[in-house]
């Protein structure tokens, strides 16, 4: 399954309320870094079934982005039982990425 | 076993990749974070022979495919160390062990840190390298520059065009950067100069940059200034430190070579960036990851006779 975009109107629904462990990812079409990240993220969406991969564009999302004091992207978010549990900022490998969903 | 292993899939480790793979080398590259090195961030890229203007992240994109597509194996495994066994070397990364039959050091430069205490655990929480990345996110706030090159003096005027105060901090009263660039800053009515002075401390405030402390260089003198965000950009530095066995570093850490690459250590080979040399650019990194695997190369050839 491919990485669902997620805005302030979905995002209780689709992150919050989620029944699995969900990594937002937050990014932007200028950032070339972004744009490295973006293969790996959508390769765990497609793969791992563990987890739900959530994808924020803050150009559209600024409301977003500054509620979780997003400073840097990519940052990647990891929330459990609606709850921020882990959060990374940067490009980092697929086994890092899942590393911050155990 | 690898012909030539290269170490970092920056511009210079991936021409050298090219290059040997054209030569008829088998070539394996390791990166430790992201393909494409220091230029991926950079928004445009206008100095590149015969490319008149070119994204950062497109032109790591097409460099990173072209060395591919020629039979390049890039692993995402971070180099800590090799062994020199002569006409075999052992490469051990943080995942494994890879012997082959030469090296090429290309592991670059990185945003030289402050080295404050808190640092670290404030990047993306207010502490940035990249204005050009991280800015938008500060719009109509207050924030400050540390450095005082042409990067921190262009990154003060980028920022000042969205945040509602930029405070330029630099350690001496002149700056390296272009006199001209300067003026052009000076003229800005948001942007304040705090001269002869160093950023001592980061304050938080709920896990998040809220003020630097900057000390005067003279009178030692304290003084907190409120700041949303710190953009550091006071140069590069490499990290060479795990390979000192095989390649012996200057002074500011890097790799002591020529033009010709060579390390003095038969068989490691040094390109791009972390070398010691005068204009650190695309250009010279191509350059560089050229003459690098064309003298591996023939190395390997010397030792096949
Ligand atoms: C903001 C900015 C703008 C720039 N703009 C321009 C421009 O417009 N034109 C221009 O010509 N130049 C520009 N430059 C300079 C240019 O980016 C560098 O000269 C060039 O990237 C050097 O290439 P390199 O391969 O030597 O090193 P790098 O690009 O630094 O690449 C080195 C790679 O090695 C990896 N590495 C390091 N250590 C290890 C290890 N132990 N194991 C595995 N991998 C490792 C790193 O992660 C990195 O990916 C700019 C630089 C910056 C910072």
């Amino acid at each position: 399954m491919a990485a669902v975009v997620v805005t302030s109107a979905n995002f209780e629904a689709e992150v919050l309320k989620a029944d699995k462990p969900v990594i937002v990812d937050f990014w932007a079409s200028w950032c070339g870094p972004c744009k490295m990240l973006s293969p790996v993220i959508e390769d765990i969406a497609d793969t791992e079934d563990s987890v739900k991969v959530a994808s924020v564009n803050v150009d559209d999302e600024m409301g977003l982005a500054s509620q979780y004091g997003i400073s840097s992207i990519p940052t990647l978010l990891v929330f459990k039982g609606g709850q921020l549990v882990n959060q990374s900022v940067g490009v980092i490998g697929r086994d890092e990425i899942l590393a911050l969903a155990k | 076993m690898t012909d030539i292993i290269i170490v970092g899939a920056g511009p210079a480790g991936l021409t050298a990749a090219i290059y040997a793979q054209r030569a008829g080398r088998k070539a394996v590259v390791f990166e430790a974070s992201v393909y494409g090195g220091q230029i991926v961030n950079t928004p445009e890229i206008e100095n590149y022979p015969a490319i008149k203007k070119i994204s950062g992240y497109e032109f790591a994109q097409t460099l990173y495919e072209q060395a591919k597509d020629l039979g390049a194996e890039i692993k995402m495994e971070r180099v800590v160390g090799i062994k020199d066994g002569g006409s075999v070397k052992t490469v051990v990364t943080d995942k494994g062990e890879y012997e082959c039959r030469a090296v090429i050091l290309a592991t670059g430069a990185k945003n030289r840190p402050l080295g404050l205490e808190n640092e670290k655990a404030l990047i993306g929480k207010g502490v940035s390298y990249c204005a050009t990345c991280d800015g938008m996110f500060f719009r109509g706030k207050t924030v400050a520059v540390a450095g005082g090159g042409n990067t921190a003096v262009e990154d003060a005027f980028f920022l000042s065009n969205y945040c509602e105060k930029v405070y330029l901090i630099h350690r001496r009263d002149e700056f390296r950067a272009h006199e001209r660039e300067v003026e052009k800053l000076r003229a800005k009515e948001n942007v304040e100069f705090v001269l002869n002075k160093n950023v001592t401390a980061l304050r938080e405030d709920g896990g998040r940059l809220c003020a630097v402390e900057v000390t005067d260089k003279n009178t030692n003198e304290k003084q907190e200034l409120s700041v949303a965000g710190l953009f550091v950009a006071i140069g590069q530095s490499p990290d060479n430190t795990a390979f000192e066995n095989v390649a012996s570093l200057a002074d500011g850490g890097y790799i002591k070579a020529g033009e010709d690459c060579l390390t003095g250590t038969d068989g490691i080979f040094t390109a791009g960036d972390c070398r010691t040399k005068a204009v650190r650019q695309l250009t010279t990194a191509a350059s560089d990851g050229a003459a690098a695997a064309l003298a591996a190369s023939g190395y390997i050839d010397s030792m096949d006779i």
